[in-house]
């Protein structure tokens, strides 16, 4: 919404000023976005001098003049005239600029072989005179310190632009915007009433609205002005709509567009001369064409509300007119419309047929339906004044009763909200500067709602306006209230705070990347998921959400090693989604790591990484949060973008059938289909919704401390078991002997080779065995020993290695 | 009796000579080894008069330890000297570098979820959340924002759907309706997380993070609103004094809605809170509107309250002095290591939200 405060002060008597009337509109809610001049064609035009005129090369009568425009370097520029001679203060224009009097545009040029940039102007091609023998001189008393200067005063008044919010349609008119401003206090709101015309004679095209479901037009006031000359528009008009960045089209649209501008009454003129006997307002038929001012041709659908006339379709009302109907310079006879349609039909029709028009964004959002006779008179007024010609009576056809609507207002309701206070007058006030028509009821008002605020239905509304009026800066700063109903984190949410530090602390950067991803890496990773497609995405290669973090940490980790990084280590910790609907998303930290450890460390043995660094952190961030190690179980089975050999997946407890963590080496086929360059690369994943919450608290875990001071007895045994008998498994066998005496088992070999069958490896362990009743006997050792090989035996199939 | 003092005077002699551990050894050998010159003359205790014995044999011992004590100190004094010696050829350089340290970080948006849940702890706030994935009524409808409603266009969806019901949500709002409809009055929430609109350019990505704020009970008013504002943002960016503006404005979900404006100064191009007379945006708030708590099955005649919606990115841009949005989401491994927090720098209430 623009307008200059000049146009404001046609509707608003006040004595503020601008600056005051600036902040006073941010105030009540109707936001300045800038207030600046427009900038003009003109403001290419500057006091330049030539520092220096040459011969020029190629042609007697042309110099080559040095001109100081301000800037840091002269500019070379080749002028014709008789009078260009070193230190003449004259007028330049650069590339780019139009010259006033022709209208040509300047561009850089050759003129006989020497390279032109802009021009030194005549008095005749400034429109200054029609001097036009040499170029402008300038006195040097007033000029001498204006080098580099715009030449030409720039006459246009400031714009002010506010962003108004959809639920104030008045205010896309200038006069609402004054109204508002009138009820804060800045002057006084001027009477529209005595707006007079002389008009006469019946609008002799018929006009009709049919009645009919969903019918989008309720009102349809019209004139016919006869003998019309229509032609540019004079000065002032022009000024006004150039002063808003738009271009001045002819007197009729640029007077519709006024009107528009100043009272939000979208207005359209018709050639009457074109109209097949008469206006039907009606719906659409399925199929229907017609060709729109925008040169579009629209195929439109049932229900919409279209203007027509004997032989189709003029226009789509209230969105767009139709070019068959419309105004040109020779139209002698207009015949203008004043309407209202319903937001929900124009809303409706404008979305299916995507057509945004200035008149759709200000019928959408509700225009005074009572403003239809208003339009028609200051807009005949203007149009009879500039074009001359006759103004028929008005012709208003209604198919409803509008009538104002009213509320009740409880005025014990303001303080309720706003927390302070304000005098019934004073509310009684605001609320009458505002348009409402008050009664008051003792603690009650009876409002009638004016006709341009289609906003207000109900008294939550009127504490709004009051409250914005009077201020936001009366309401109080009360000190908080701490209160508390409930714990600040619930326990998942505990977790997942604990994880997201947790893995970071492990060296992982934690990165957080979109919620979707290209669907050609996703397809790399979704497993079972189902593909979910975004109807509108973004651009081609984020069309789908991701069934895994694994899709833009790998695309993001290739990034980095592009830039030169080898050992990189991502995280992230957010949703992956499972469908379509809401809630079927899981929340997953997902990991990688690529390259080596100790790359270029003087003391310590580089290697790339492997699955057990994945591992470890896997599980050193499980028993961080609070999960036992001995009850971690972990099996071979695992995603199919994981190394099928090296990888394997984490259960919280061995009978669990849902893991809750995968970790290992990334499939090479992936690797090499993403392109990632590096020595190795591994991952983890947590899926934090399968993790179950812990039934016992920190508090009591730490309550049972337990110890055994008796001496505590090492063994190691090596045994021989089959290649893939699992490491796993020989711990829990020997763990489970006797849980009161074993209290840990290491393996601290794996071997295979010399000396070894060759299906067969070698695992030596340690054993710590500890009573906390006594100190163990070496008879009670031997016993336990001997118990230790016969189980593992029997249980596994493995000899004791001797 | 001197037999014994001169076997005293001539060990400890030999004891005083500079000697090797070896040759103490032999000393201590000689003293006390099965033949020892001291072994020996315990042995003939037994021979002595049973008057002279007693006192020989204290006499005796007290050489004995004597002589023990010396040895003793010898074998320690040579054993220093020797450790001494040793050290002078373990000499390392120490500036070498030591072995790889692992860093890990903590994205910045993360890092300001946290210092978000520690001050709106403070003052008596849980944390909610809610789905990614949306439906039109949650999105919009039950937040007061019917189909026909021209605000839905300022808001760019994605829609997960041809019928457009299912979609991503665009604000966090949605989580008052989810929260709401579960429980029962009074309200005091927070929820952050991930929000999304399609559209993308310098200062705009398809995904970022909000805050909603929700606080309803019997009596809360705007009073309140601003209150639980002014200590946020003070808190925040933790400072003592800030200018705040409120300006009304419309969302569909309140009324009386308005934009909050705090005051900055551009000092050797850094934003600085509180001081100087540019304003900037940084959230939307209002009363929660009657409308909304009607569609979760509350009495607005009873319950009233307030919601906010803050960008958190924009926070963390603000409080960091971050100046491109889309960086956040570009998992550039030179930006989250310059822009993350270390892990163990948990934000909290009583040690401070940032360092």
């Amino acid at each position: 919404m623009k307008f200059t405060i000049g146009w404001l002060k046609e509707h608003l008597d006040t004595k503020f000023k601008d600056s005051e009337i600036i902040e006073k509109l941010t105030d009540v809610g109707l936001e300045v976005e800038s207030f600046e001049k427009v900038s003009s064609d003109l403001d290419n035009f500057k006091v330049a001098k030539i520092i220096n005129a040459e011969q020029h090369p190629n042609a007697d009568k042309l110099k080559v003049c040095d001109v100081d425009i301000g800037e840091q370097d002269t500019v070379k520029v080749v002028c014709g005239a008789p009078n260009a001679k070193k230190d003449l203060l004259t007028v330049y224009a650069g590339p780019g600029s139009v010259i006033p009097k022709n209208n040509m545009k300047l561009t850089v040029s050759k003129i006989r072989g020497v390279t032109s940039y802009g021009m030194l102007c005549s008095e005749s091609e400034l429109n200054l005179s029609d001097e036009s023998d040499g170029i402008t001189e300038l006195k040097s008393n007033k000029y001498s310190d204006k080098v580099g200067k715009i030449f030409f005063k720039n006459n246009t008044e400031k714009v002010i632009d506010l962003s108004i919010t959809p639920n104030r349609p008045d205010c896309l008119g200038v006069r609402g915007v004054a109204r508002d401003l009138a009820a804060a206090g800045v002057g006084k709101l001027k009477h529209t009433s005595n707006i007079k015309i002389k008009n006469n004679g019946a609008q002799k095209i018929k006009v009709s609205i049919t009645k009919e479901k969903n019918q989008g037009c309720t009102i349809f006031g019209s004139c016919l002005i006869k003998d019309v000359a229509n032609k540019e528009s004079p000065k002032w008009l022009k000024d006004k709509i150039e002063s808003l960045g738009q271009k001045p089209i002819s007197a009729i649209v640029d007077i519709t567009n006024y009107v528009m501008l100043d009272l939000n009454r979208p207005l359209h003129a018709y050639d009457a001369d074109k109209i097949d006997k008469e206006i039907i307002v009606r719906n659409s038929v399925k199929d229907e064409t017609f060709e729109a001012l925008d040169n579009k041709e629209y195929k439109l659908d049932n229900d919409m509300c279209v203007i027509s006339d004997k032989s189709g379709v003029l226009g789509l009302g209230g969105i767009i007119g139709g070019t068959r109907s419309g105004t040109e310079l020779n139209t002698k006879n207009i015949l203008l419309e004043s309407a209202y349609f319903l937001p929900r039909s124009i809303r409706k029709t404008s979305k299916l047929l995507n057509i945004d028009t200035d008149a759709k964004f200000r019928f959408e959002r509700g225009i005074d339906p009572q403003s239809v006779e208003l339009g028609l008179k200051k807009a005949s007024k203007l149009i009879t004044e500039i074009c001359g010609g006759k103004v028929s009576k008005f012709d208003v056809q209604k198919i409803k009763k509008d009538k104002k609507n009213k509320i009740k207002f409880k005025i014990s309701l303001f303080e309720r909200i706003a927390g302070f206070k304000v005098k019934d007058k004073e509310i009684i006030k605001i609320l009458i500067d505002l348009g409402f028509e008050v009664s008051k009821k003792k603690l009650e008002l009876e409002l009638k709602i004016p006709s341009w605020r289609p906003d207000i239905t109900q008294p939550i509304d009127i504490v709004e306006e009051i409250v914005r009026i009077k201020g936001f800066n009366n309401i109080r700063t009360l000190e908080p209230d701490k209160t508390r109903f409930k714990a600040t984190l619930n326990k998942q949410q505990k977790l997942f705070h604990f994880l997201q530090r947790s893995v970071a602390s492990k060296g992982y950067f934690e990165t957080v990347t979109w919620s979707f991803t290209d669907s050609k890496f996703n397809s790399l990773f979704k497993e079972n998921y189902k593909e979910i497609k975004i109807v509108n995405p973004i651009s081609s290669d984020l069309d789908v959400l991701r069934n895994s973090i694994f899709s833009n940490l790998t695309s993001y980790l290739k990034k980095n090693l592009d830039r030169g990084f080898k050992d990189v280590s991502l995280f992230e910790i957010g949703p992956i989604f499972k469908d379509n609907k809401p809630g079927e998303q899981l929340t997953v930290i997902g990991a990688i790591k690529s390259g080596k450890i100790s790359r270029l460390n003087w003391n310590e043995e580089n290697r790339s990484v492997d699955l057990f660094d994945a591992k470890k952190d896997v599980i050193q961030t499980l028993v961080e949060a609070g999960y036992d190690r001995q009850n971690l179980f972990v099996r071979e089975k695992s995603p199919s973008y994981y190394h099928p050999g090296k990888s394997g997946s984490v259960y919280l407890n061995k009978d669990d059938i849902d893991p809750v963590a995968y970790f290992g080496e990334i499939h090479p086929n992936i690797i090499k289909k993403i392109d990632i360059k590096t020595e190795a690369l591994v991952g983890f994943e947590i899926y934090l919704d399968y993790l179950k919450d812990k039934k016992i608290k920190l508090k009591d875990l730490k309550s049972q401390f337990k110890f055994s001071d008796y001496q505590k007895s090492d063994r190691d045994f090596a045994f021989v078991v089959d290649k893939h008998f699992k490491a796993q498994d020989l711990i829990d066998i020997i763990s489970s002997i006797d849980e009161s005496l074993i209290k840990s088992v290491k393996i601290f070999d794996v071997y295979e080779g010399e000396n070894i069958p060759k299906d067969k490896k070698s695992i030596a362990l340690n054993v710590t065995i500890q009573s906390s009743e006594k100190t163990l006997e070496e008879s009670d050792l031997e016993k336990i020993n001997k118990l230790i090989i016969s189980t593992v035996e029997t249980k596994s199939g493995a000899k004791i290695r001797s | 009796m001197s037999d014994i003092k001169k076997i005293k005077d001539e060990f400890l002699e030999r004891l005083n000579e500079d000697l090797n551990i070896e040759s103490v050894n032999e000393i201590k050998s000689e003293l006390f080894g099965k033949n020892g010159k001291i072994s020996t003359s315990f042995k003939n205790l037994g021979s002595l008069p049973a008057e002279e014995r007693k006192k020989f044999a204290s006499d005796l011992n007290f050489v004995k330890d004597e002589l023990q004590e010396k040895i003793n100190k010898k074998i320690q004094e040579i054993e220093i000297k020797e450790i001494n010696s040793k050290l002078e050829n373990e000499k390392i350089d120490v500036t070498l570098p030591e072995r790889n340290i692992v860093q890990g970080k903590i994205h910045p948006v993360s890092q300001v979820i946290d210092e978000l849940s520690s001050i709106f702890s403070e003052i008596g706030f849980s944390v909610e959340e809610g789905p990614d994935v949306e439906n039109e009524h949650y999105n919009f409808t039950a937040l007061n924002t019917p189909d026909n409603h021209p605000a839905r266009d300022m808001h760019d969806t994605f829609y997960l759907d041809d019928k457009k019901e299912l979609l991503l949500r665009t604000h966090t709002s949605p989580v008052q309706v989810r929260t709401m409809l579960k429980g029962k009055p009074p309200f005091k929430i927070i929820a952050p997380g991930r929000t999304y609109r399609s559209d993308s350019d310098q200062t705009h990505a398809p995904m970022f993070h909000q805050v909603e704020g929700l606080h309803i009970d019997k009596n809360i008013n705007m009073g309140h609103l601003k209150g639980c504002l002014d200590y946020f943002i003070k808190s925040f960016f933790e400072v003592d004094k800030i200018k705040m503006r409120f300006r009304p404005s419309h969302f569909p979900f309140t009324e009386p809605s308005a934009e909050v404006d705090i005051g900055y100064e551009l000092k050797d191009g850094k934003i600085v809170i509180g001081e100087g007379d540019k304003w900037l945006e940084i959230l939307g708030c209002g009363m929660v509107h009657p409308n909304v708590l009607k569609n979760v099955k509350i009495n607005p005649d009873k319950y009233q309250g307030y919601a906010f919606g803050i960008g958190i990115d924009r926070l963390a841009m603000l409080k960091y002095g971050i100046n491109d949005l889309r960086a956040f989401f570009e998992t550039d491994y030179r930006w989250l290591n310059h822009f993350g927090f270390d892990p163990l720098d948990v934000p909290s209430n009583y040690r401070g939200l940032s360092r």
